[in-house]
């Protein structure tokens, strides 16, 4: 008789070595690096060409995202519905991605399609012509899904907590209105394509099963452009809010406030980020965190509760987030601070250390699975300016931080003062 | 094409076996034969209800999460209106306390009342979250209810109303499980770094001896005809004016279905599709427009959902719909636009596959609907359907007496945003 109440033998998720599979990298004639990882199982290819185009280099807000979004939108010889159509007769996906310090222009395809489509994406960061017509459709569209988003507490919050922890000047904390939206004129674009995609700093990372002429295919395309500018960045400084406490009533409907609390916290580079990847997963990182267990599993006060350190290049900010009932934010708030303090003050227990740093091992060997997944991990490493060892260190310290060290990392950073704090209803 | 073995046990678990040796990984999904629309109308939102229940803690185990994080595990769960699937991804040596988990839970639940007052909670919120703090975020529960007057598609998920959660009985949630719950009702899915014979193994081990239990005879209500044409206004404070529209489509199992699938990738399928380039683009009547389907395994809905440009008139912008529409009806589409769908098509399958999570999600999913094989014929299905096929449909589904529209109206004239937001900020 089979005995149910004895679990199966495991493996610790923390013995497994985890090797991340090396890319393959080249340059192009110009000296634009390449990435890629030639394998797996569907007949498909991704290819991301990464721009150094983010709002942080921007004189005027908006202007990085409407070029980003705008690329595919004309050029000299087709209009938007032609380039559209020619990428989707070939079943072929096209995105654009704008982000603080980068933008991305990003094809998912068949691989046997590459060559078709290779020359388009050509076309686009040389040719582009940004029509006035485009624009103003661009302009109408955001304002209107804008005004929507306006309603939504979530949204509301996530874009003052950004605010408060870097300034509103900030590339981090700058937020899109409906004055900034309407302001953007045809030339900034322009001015902004010419700086950034015609005269470039690209590199390009991809993935799937590549064609033989992979190479040559790419140095052809794009080996002759002027895609490998040094690129002068301006350098920004975080300014936090002067006060701590906010409240916010942004919909006299409400039922649910969204609660934010967030701290500063140093780029990833700082030798305490890594240690506090393991510190936040268990304090709210994970569905069995603290913060879960006693917020959504234990009171039923919300549907769910994270905290997470955010993903920028340079400074980052540590953030609790969660939606709660109007009537429970309160305590929800306090639950925050509460189980801050536990962590400050009781050392983790051993079993519940080893469990996070199993998930977590768990986790990162699902993370390299597969080329498309493994060339995210070196895109992430690349464009931060790391190599492997930092991702070997990362897994290093998951297997080897101590309760004490953790113990000593939240009374350091879990510290109510150090916190803003919103709410908005 | 994608590889896979299946056996049933003999208390009638169905079990599929998909192999990869490329990857460290196994995933392991259980999906049940129980959806919303196996729900009493009068208790909405409890197969939803349920599956949060489904952590609180089985027969021999506390919980489900803290073995299996700490086998390095991670998982999740989904409900719809026609099924639930729970998921979990671990290390593939460590495939057994999966079986563990999963087995013990279909053997039975603690029931515990604390675990179900939480949920109740939980589930509340969620509602609200979803639903309640959104702008338009109720226009589901009145777009079913005005499609459908007998099928229980008629309420969501989440349940018609958050009462019908709160006042969810310790008995109700028993009574749902051994109905329910059952190996004959599921079906469990392995994939990855895994061996056929070892899941064999494992298989006849943690589940093989979970009684059958009584088999469930679905008993639905079909949805007769509609007749008419449906038209419901609202008035709320949203900043946009939005239309919805939505006509009833064929079965998942019917061939129509793929006819639909295409349908819908015409009118709204990307940026070069025929409402988004006649009514976004040249136009200029709508802001974003949308068209899709439910998806679901009894006959479903088609749908079309826009957000006004401020200025336009609910009814210019309805008109100007069913002008494409109508074209669709008296003109065969060209056969580049439908070598573009197909192409589409067979590159977002493609991209699906990548996933391991994902090949075995849809291995479940297809065998529910009665083969785990129609994942490598579905290409070929949509590869068959032709130009005239689509003209058809369109004139079958396109017609006002198999409509239902809503209007939904926005109060808000002037666009007011960032003020409030502005002046707060130090």
């Amino acid at each position: 008789m089979l005995n149910r109440t004895i679990a199966p033998p495991i493996k610790d998720a923390i013995d497994f070595d985890i090797t991340l599979k090396d890319c393959t990298r080249m340059s192009l004639s110009n000296g634009v690096p390449v990435y890629y990882i030639n394998d797996g199982a569907e007949e498909v290819a991704m290819i991301d060409f990464v721009f150094e185009a983010g709002n942080n280099y921007e004189n005027k807000n908006g202007v990085a995202v409407a070029t980003n979004h705008l690329i595919k939108n004309g050029t000299t010889k087709r209009n938007a519905f032609e380039i559209t159509e020619y990428f989707e007769y070939y079943g072929a996906y096209l995105s654009r991605k704008c982000y603080n310090e980068t933008a991305s222009i990003t094809l998912h395809c068949l691989a046997k399609h590459l060559k078709e489509l290779l020359p388009l994406i050509r076309e686009l960061i040389t040719v582009s012509i940004f029509p006035q017509s485009e624009l103003e459709i661009f302009q109408q569209n955001s304002i209107q899904r804008l005004s929507v988003n306006m309603l939504k507490c979530d949204f509301v919050a996530n874009r003052l907590i950004d605010q408060y922890l870097y300034g509103p000047n900030h590339p981090y904390g700058r937020v899109s209105t409906k004055e900034n939206v309407e302001a953007i004129t045809r030339q900034d674009v322009l001015d902004f394509y010419r700086d950034f995609y015609n005269n470039a700093k690209c590199s390009i990372f991809s993935a799937g099963k590549l064609p033989a002429d992979f190479e040559e295919l790419l140095d052809f395309q794009f080996g002759d452009l002027s895609l490998n500018n040094k690129i002068i960045t301006v350098k920004h400084t975080r300014e936090l809010a002067l006060q701590k406490k906010h409240f916010i009533r942004n919909d006299h409907n409400g039922v649910q406030g969204a609660i934010r609390i967030g701290r500063p916290f140093p780029d990833r580079k700082h030798p305490d980020f890594k240690k506090a990847i393991v510190l936040n997963t268990l304090y709210g990182g994970y569905f069995g965190s603290r913060l879960m267990g006693n917020i959504r599993e234990d009171k039923g006060y919300t549907y769910g509760i994270h905290s997470y350190l955010e993903n920028h290049l340079e400074e980052s900010s540590w953030v609790v987030s969660t939606e709660a009932g109007k009537e429970v934010c309160q305590a929800t708030i306090d639950e925050v601070y509460k189980e801050m303090e536990l962590l400050r003050n009781e050392p983790i227990n051993a079993e519940e250390l080893l469990l996070v740093k199993n998930y977590m091992m768990g986790l990162n060997l699902g993370y390299i699975d597969g080329p498309f997944q493994i060339i995210s991990r070196w895109k992430s490493l690349i464009l931060n300016q790391l190599d492997e060892n930092y991702f070997y260190d990362s897994i290093r310290v998951i297997k080897e931080v101590t309760s004490k060290e953790l113990l000593e990392l939240a009374n350091k950073y879990l510290v109510p003062e150090d916190f803003f704090e919103l709410l908005v209803i | 094409m994608i590889n896979f073995e299946r056996f049933t046990l003999n208390n009638g678990l169905r079990v599929i076996v998909h192999e990869d040796k490329s990857t460290p990984m196994a995933v392991v999904d259980v999906m049940y034969d129980v959806g919303a629309r196996d729900e009493d109308e009068e208790h909405t939102g409890f197969a939803h209800l349920f599956e949060h229940l489904m952590f609180g803690g089985s027969l021999h185990i506390e919980s489900y999460d803290e073995p299996l994080q700490m086998a390095g595990g991670e998982n999740n769960a989904y409900t719809t209106n026609d099924l639930t699937n729970y998921y979990c991804q671990l290390p593939a040596e460590n495939i057994e306390t999966a079986f563990w988990l999963e087995s013990d839970r279909m053997c039975s639940l603690a029931f515990n009342e604390n675990s179900l007052e939480v949920q109740r909670k939980v589930v509340s919120e969620e509602f609200k979250e979803q639903y309640i703090n959104k702008p338009y975020g109720d226009v589901w529960h009145k777009l079913r209810e005005l499609s459908y007057k007998e099928h229980p598609y008629k309420w969501m998920t989440i349940g018609k109303k958050l009462s019908h959660i709160e006042n969810a009985k310790l008995q109700d949630v028993k009574d749902f499980f051994f109905k329910h719950y059952t190996p004959s009702n599921a079906i469990l899915t392995v994939a990855g770094n895994v061996t056929v014979d070892q899941i064999k193994q494992l298989a006849e081990k943690w589940f093989g001896d979970i009684p059958a239990g009584k088999k469930y005879d679905r008993k639905i209500k079909q949805e007769p005809e509609q007749k008419e044409p449906r038209m419901m206004e609202v008035t709320e404070s949203v900043p946009l004016d939005a239309l919805y529209k939505c006509w009833h489509i064929a079965s998942r199992l019917d061939k129509r279905y793929y006819v639909t699938e295409i349908i819908s990738e015409i009118l709204a399928g990307g940026a070069s599709s025929r409402l988004f380039q006649s009514l976004v683009k040249e136009q200029q009547l709508f802001s974003s427009i949308e068209c899709s389907h439910m998806g679901s395994i009894d006959p479903g809905l088609l749908y079309i959902d826009g957000k006004l440009l401020k200025g336009v008139s609910l009814e210019v912008a309805e008109n100007a719909v069913i002008v494409e529409l109508e074209k669709m009806k008296t003109e065969l589409i060209s056969k580049v636009e439908l070598e573009k769908i197909k192409n589409k098509t067979e590159s977002m399958l493609a991209f699906e596959d990548i996933s391991l999570m994902n090949r075995a999600n849809s291995l479940a999913n297809y065998e529910l609907l009665g083969d785990a094989n129609l994942m490598n014929t579905e290409l070929e299905s949509y590869q068959a359907v032709t130009r005239e096929e689509i003209m058809e449909e369109c004139k079958r589904i396109f017609v006002d007496t198999n409509c239902s529209t809503l209007y939904y109206r926005s109060t808000i004239k002037e666009t007011v945003m960032d003020a409030d937001v502005q002046l707060r900020y130090p």
